[in-house]
Formats: structure tokens, C-alpha cells, sequence
């Protein structure tokens, strides 16, 4: 009985310390931010790593879900004659909602676990602290362009995403389904505001960004330096990135649409 | 340094390609063509009852939306609704005598401000303007209440 109790408070602790060293964490990161200005390429460099070659399986995803959204929303759409409204909803959906919560989701799948796979494995060969024994400091030379470069890209994905959403499910329902072309337009641009609705999904994306870079640069420097660590640091971090997006998706969602 | 230029080429083509997604979803999916609104001059008028009219709602002539409504308020004294509309500078020959009416596009659409054209007098409304001649919503219990009450008259 007191195994437990111990073993819950144990948790408990060992939670707030990883809370408090990743805040603390963040903050030298983000202090190291300005010594960017002065080395642009780093921050090209993972914008590369980062931003492009996540964008294959941005596009492909972005283009099958505003598919799949048109196909489903016509059949229940159809029922009430409404089928008019096919644009309104795939926008709406995809600007809203869809757009940064999936390309978050993604990006953390793709990018964080590649971003904490590389900086665990920088610690476990002792890359980091060799470096600081040049006196370079890896806050910011490793992590800073990091966290800068996801925190850009994010918005930008989440765009071509939605984007490209809107553009296949008006392939959709303009070819296959036959919803008349005009009507799609017009009815989402009476529909979607733009302050409302695009900015908010930025605003959105903007947030997902820095959580899941945040989360998957400090998995990676707080992992255990052995193998198995790093295999762990990966694996929490696409959990803990998917967790804090939904999670921060309802506040986000209850603050600018309740 | 070639590997240097090719990724620098990609990132470019990356930061180009989302802006460019998020220009064609202001521009194509949002209202962003209509927001030019910002310049017109705005109208007053008094309604017993808006229904369910929001702000944003379009206000139109002869269907064709000419502005938008910008606010909506109560009158303390008067407990009347006061709606505050914005017509495009371009619509500047509206007569003063038109009359506005709250209508409902189909059967369960949106409510919008339809503004039915005078044509006794020259002047034509202008900022601050208020239009006195107003029909408000028609809400669907009154007009069977009315109905009602027509019937049992006979």
C-alpha cells in the first residue's frame, strides 16, 4: 500500500522536474534566439531539414483528407438537399480544425521525432558536450535554430495543407459528385472570414509549432545517453506532441470559437 | 557548396510555396475580395424586431448586396433595435424615403437587410444618416398567433 502511494508521489515529483527543467530549458533556448540573426544559414539549414522535407507528406495528406471530407459531407449533405454548402463545410473543417490539429500531428510524427532522434543521439555520443568544451554553446548553435525553424514552418505546412484540402475536395465534388462550381466558391467566401477563420488557424498553427518543437528538442537533450534512451525520448516525444496539440486544440478552440 | 545552393533553392521554394497557400486562402476561400467595405458610410435604423439578424449579415438592393451590417444595438428608452449599416461608397444614390426590411434568404437561411429604393425626393442618404421607414422580422409564432386569431374570428 505505501509502494504505491510512493510510487504515485514519485511520478508526481518526477513530472513537475521534467516540467521545470523543460521550462527552464526553453528559456536559455529562447535566449540564445537573437545569436541567430547573425548565422541565418543554421535556421535554413533545419528550415530545410524541417519545413521541406516534411512537405511530401504534408501535400499527399492534406490533398486525401479534403478528399475524403468532400465525399463524406456530400452523403450526409445530399439528404437535405444542401449539397451546395459542400465548399463551406471542407473549408471550415480545414481551416478551423483540421488543418493545423493533423498537420501538427504529422509534424510531430515526421520532424519531432527526427529532431529528438538526432539531438538524443548528439548526447549520446557526447557531440554536445564536446562542443562545449570548444565553448560552443550548443543552446545555440543546436538547439535555438531548431526550435526557431519548426516554430516557421508549422504555419507555412499547415497552409499548403488546408490549401491543398480545399483544392482536392473541389476536385471532388466539381467532378465526381457534380456540385456545381460557382455555388462552391461562392458559398464558402460568404462563409469563411477571413479574421476568423484563416487567422485563427494560423494563430492555431503558430502555438502547435512551438509546443511540438519545443517538446521534441528538449526530449532529445533531457534523454538518457544510452540507445534505449533515445528509442524512449523518440517515442515520447510523438506522444507527449500528439497529447499537448489535442489537448491545447479544445483551449485553443474554446477561446476563439466558444 | 552546390548541395549549399540546392537546399537554400528548396527552402525558398518551401517559404514561397506557403505563403502562396496562404494568399489563395484569403484571396479564393475567405471574404477577403469583399472586405473592401472599410470605405463606405454608415446607415441607422430602427427595427421592433431583427429576428435573428447577426452582425456581417449583407444588406442588399434588388438582391445585389451593396454593404453589410456593421452593429447592432438596444435602444434603452425606446426598446427598439438599432442597426448600424455599412453601404459601399460606390451605392451613394440611395434615396433618403427608401424604406429597409428584414428578410430571410430560403426557408431556414440567413436573415439579411433588404433596402427598398424610395423615389419622391433628391437627396440620397449619406454617413449617419437614418432610415425611418423599417419592417422587421417576421417571427414564425407571431404569424401563427395571427393566424390563429384570424380563424377564430369567423
Amino acid at each position: 500500500m505505501m509502494g504505491l502511494f510512493a510510487g504515485l508521489g514519485r511520478r508526481t515529483i518526477d513530472s513537475f522536474g521534467r516540467l521545470g527543467r523543460g521550462t527552464m530549458f526553453l528559456l536559455r533556448a529562447l535566449a540564445g534566439m537573437p545569436g541567430l540573426l547573425l548565422r541565418p544559414g543554421l535556421v535554413m539549414q533545419q528550415l530545410y531539414a524541417i519545413g521541406v522535407l516534411s512537405l511530401l507528406i504534408i501535400m499527399v495528406s492534406g490533398t486525401f483528407v479534403g478528399m475524403v471530407l468532400a465525399l463524406q459531407g456530400y452523403n450526409t449533405l445530399v439528404t437535405f438537399g444542401a449539397e451546395q454548402s459542400l465548399g463551406v463545410l471542407v473549408a471550415l473543417s480545414l481551416l478551423r480544425e483540421l488543418g493545423p490539429v493533423v498537420t501538427a500531428l504529422l509534424f510531430g510524427g515526421r520532424a519531432g521525432s527526427a529532431l529528438t532522434a538526432e539531438i538524443g543521439l548528439m548526447k549520446t555520443t557526447e557531440q554536445l558536450s564536446s562542443m562545449e568544451m570548444m565553448a560552443v554553446d550548443p543552446m545555440r548553435r543546436i538547439i535555438a535554430p531548431r526550435l526557431l525553424a519548426g516554430f516557421l514552418a508549422m504555419p507555412l505546412l499547415a497552409a499548403i495543407f488546408s490549401f491543398l484540402g480545399i483544392m482536392g475536395a473541389h476536385v471532388v465534388s466539381t467532378a465526381a459528385l457534380g456540385v456545381d462550381d460557382g455555388a462552391f466558391w461562392s458559398q464558402m467566401q460568404a462563409a469563411v472570414d477571413f479574421r476568423e477563420d484563416v487567422m485563427n488557424g494560423v494563430i492555431k498553427s503558430l502555438v502547435f509549432g512551438f509546443v511540438a518543437s519545443w517538446i521534441a528538442v528538449y526530449e532529445g537533450y533531457d534523454a538518457v545517453p544510452t540507445s534505449e534512451g533515445v528509442s524512449r525520448a523518440t517515442t515520447r516525444t510523438v506522444v507527449h506532441t500528439s497529447l499537448a496539440v489535442l489537448g491545447l486544440d479544445f483551449v485553443l478552440t474554446a477561446v476563439m470559437f466558444g | 557548396m552546390q548541395k549549399q545552393r540546392i537546399m537554400e533553392i528548396w527552402v525558398g521554394v518551401f517559404v514561397a510555396a506557403g505563403f502562396a497557400a496562404l494568399f489563395g486562402l484569403a484571396m479564393q476561400v475567405s471574404n477577403i475580395p469583399a472586405f473592401q467595405t472599410a470605405d463606405g458610410y454608415q446607415v441607422h435604423m430602427r427595427f421592433d424586431n431583427i429576428g435573428g439578424l447577426r452582425v456581417r449579415a449583407p444588406v442588399t438592393m434588388a438582391g445585389v448586396r451593396v454593404g453589410r451590417v456593421s452593429d447592432i444595438r438596444l435602444d434603452h428608452d425606446s426598446f427598439e433595435a438599432v442597426v448600424t449599416v455599412t453601404i459601399e461608397q460606390r451605392f451613394d444614390r440611395i434615396p433618403e424615403d427608401s424604406d429597409a426590411r428584414i428578410y430571410t434568404s430560403g426557408l431556414l437561411g440567413e436573415q439579411y437587410v433588404a433596402i427598398n429604393p424610395g423615389g419622391g425626393v433628391e437627396w440620397y442618404l449619406s454617413d449617419g444618416d437614418e432610415l425611418f421607414q423599417t419592417q422587421g422580422a417576421l417571427v414564425l409564432e407571431r404569424l401563427i398567433g395571427r393566424f390563429l386569431t384570424s380563424m377564430g374570428e369567423d
